[in-house]
């Protein structure tokens, strides 16, 4: 299963204050992405700038209302992922235990599962136009072409 | 006891986390790889017994290591006993036998705990070690890297357990009867052990991708499972292109996953999927590993030719958009690196998208007498393909059919025969 782990920080890290890291505090991080990578289960990471870099689109009935940041309302904030492979929430788990949080600034990490395959095949499989071009071009060339699908 | 049951959930996932690096740096101590996965073994049975009590350990690698080392000096100290106790034994010998033991027991105290780093890479090497036949080394990948038990293992493959777990004993056994070192090898011999790892990687992969018997098409587990060792090699090997080529394959091949399949379970071919599915993030992943490959000067390897080709298609948004010549130019490397009939029968399919179906049943033709492609059924699939674009649907639809006796997937055989059908729905 593909998880993505969202780390969450508060409005005094020092992150949000805008401060970069120094070697000595990025160390461990490095240590730990090096670890996932060398366990076969990292896909992807990257870690988000400050909430004043960014805005927030409120929507009422619909109707967009745009702050920009900081967010100062909110008490968790996203400042960064990971997207693992792994076998199990409780593996996503495992992981999320050894992430070096302190040095970090971490005040707490979400694990979300994506949807797969499995739980997408529940739902009707709209063919999108894009499939239908497909098929129509399917007619006309050798569909054997390119070996295996 | 409540929470049981999720207290074993959670051993599994640090099994499957710390079990290489353990089995590894034992295998390092102890010298051999089926004692080294006996004493890792005990060391899982005791933490079953003991961690649904007490919680899972702060660090529960060393908490493992510990344990599997003081099984092990157990074991050394109780044959030491037996030892003195049996006094038939030459003294010479029993002297020799005495010092191994400490020797040993020296070396578990002193070297275990080192981390090495090279140790996981080693039980690679070993496990897939051309001593032993192909089945027994990916059962032994799947058993000591993937973390899978032989339950797993045996669903996986569609064998029965009893069968899989004798494989596994006795390729434990040949590699201590070969003595088989428990190294990295180097120099000239590190390129040939390096395509054996490449292929039972490979193999895993293609068993999950298009499975050669059952019912399902695609067992996605196992596409994961080799992934996960191409990706783990890569960040040990990290020099040598053709893994990076191997990973480009898996991840662009795996890209496709979602799209390849209609709900019902029936393949959809490559240029009639939805190409809105393809996995992009596995797809970038791939196209960076391709380019790994290429820039340690490995754009020639087998695998990183074959990687360029699945990357004409990743690069292409609409099927009409591919890149024909180049793939065609790519086959033909690909013929040169590694002479095959099933190469030369994908290159005349590239062709015929360039040149028409003429051209491709010409040189499809050319190799129906390949003694090699005898029982292979994309042959007659492609030939089939190629005869009902040009109308000819009689002759189209014996090769359909002759396709279908041939393959050895359910499904796969479904798609044939229906292909054979609509030669009737055409010729109406």
């Amino acid at each position: 299963m593909r998880v993505m782990i969202m780390v969450k920080v508060n409005q005094d890290s020092k992150g949000e204050r805008g401060a970069v890291p120094t070697e000595a505090e990025m160390a461990p991080m490095g240590k730990f992405n090096e670890e996932l990578q060398k366990a076969g289960v990292l896909l992807d990471l990257s870690g988000l700038k400050p909430s004043s870099a960014g805005a927030r689109v409120t929507f009422n009935r619909g109707k967009p209302t745009v702050v920009d940041g900081p967010f100062t309302e909110a008490k968790e904030l996203v400042a960064g992922y990971w997207i693992l492979q792994v076998k199990s929430k409780e593996e996503a788990i495992e992981w999320a235990k050894r992430i070096p949080a302190e040095s970090g600034g971490i005040e707490a990490v979400e694990i979300r599962p994506f949807y797969e395959m499995e739980d997408l095949e529940m739902e009707d499989f709209a063919p999108s136009p894009a499939v239908d071009a497909a098929k129509e071009l399917g007619k006309k060339l050798p569909s054997g072409a390119g070996g295996k699908p | 006891m409540a929470g049981g049951d999720e207290a074993i959930r959670r051993i599994d996932a640090v099994w499957r986390i710390e079990s290489p690096k353990l089995i590894g740096a034992l295998a390092r101590v102890v010298g051999d790889v089926g004692a080294a996965e006996e004493l890792a073994q005990e060391a899982l049975v005791a933490a079953l017994e003991k961690w649904p009590e007490t919680g899972v350990p702060d660090n529960p690698g060393a908490w493992l290591m510990t344990t599997a080392k003081n099984r092990a000096l157990d074991d050394l100290r109780r044959r030491k006993m037996l030892r003195g106790k049996h006094q038939e034994l030459g003294r010479d010998l029993e002297a020799e036998q005495e010092a191994s033991g400490d020797a040993l027991a020296a070396r578990l105290e002193r070297e275990l705990d080192d981390d090495v780093g090279d140790d996981v890479l080693r039980l690679i090497f070993t496990s897939c070690h051309p001593v032993l036949a192909r089945e027994a080394r990916v059962a032994l990948t799947l058993r000591l890297l993937g973390g899978l038990t032989t339950a797993e293992i045996a669903r996986a493959f569609l064998t029965p357990e009893p069968t899989i777990a004798q494989r596994i004993v006795r390729a434990k056994k040949t590699l201590a009867e070969a003595k088989v070192p428990f190294e990295v090898p180097r120099g000239a011999e590190r390129g040939e052990r390096l395509a054996s790892v490449l292929e039972v990687i490979y193999l895993v992969f293609n068993e999950g991708y298009a499975a050669t018997a059952g019912d399902d098409w695609m067992r996605p587990e196992l596409c994961d499972d080799a992934l996960r060792l191409g990706r783990v090699l890569a960040g040990l090997a990290p020099e040598e292109p053709e893994v990076h080529g191997l990973v480009a394959l898996m991840e662009i091949q795996a890209s496709r996953a979602r799209a390849r399949t209609s709900p019902s379970g029936e393949p959809i071919l490559l240029l009639e999927q939805d190409r809105a599915r393809w996995d992009q993030l596995l797809i970038r992943r791939g196209l960076a590993a391709l380019a790994k490959a290429e820039s340690l000067g490995g754009a020639r390897g087998p695998y990183a030719l074959q990687a360029a080709i699945a990357a004409c298609h990743a690069r292409a948004r609409v099927a009409t958009g591919t890149d024909w010549a180049q793939i065609a130019g790519l086959y033909g490397a690909l013929a040169e690196v590694t002479p095959s009939p099933i190469v030369e029968l994908n290159r005349a399919i590239a062709l015929a998208m360039l040149f028409g179906p003429e051209a491709g049943l010409k040189l499809v033709d050319a190799l129906a007498g390949d003694p090699a492609l005898a029982g292979y059924h994309l042959l007659p699939s492609v030939r089939g393909d190629f005869l009902f674009k040009l109308g000819r649907l009689d002759e189209a639809r014996k090769e359909f059919e002759r396709a279908a006796g041939m393959a050895g997937n359910a499904r796969e055989r479904a798609l044939l025969l229906n292909r054979a059908r609509q030669t009737y729905a055409t010729s109406d």
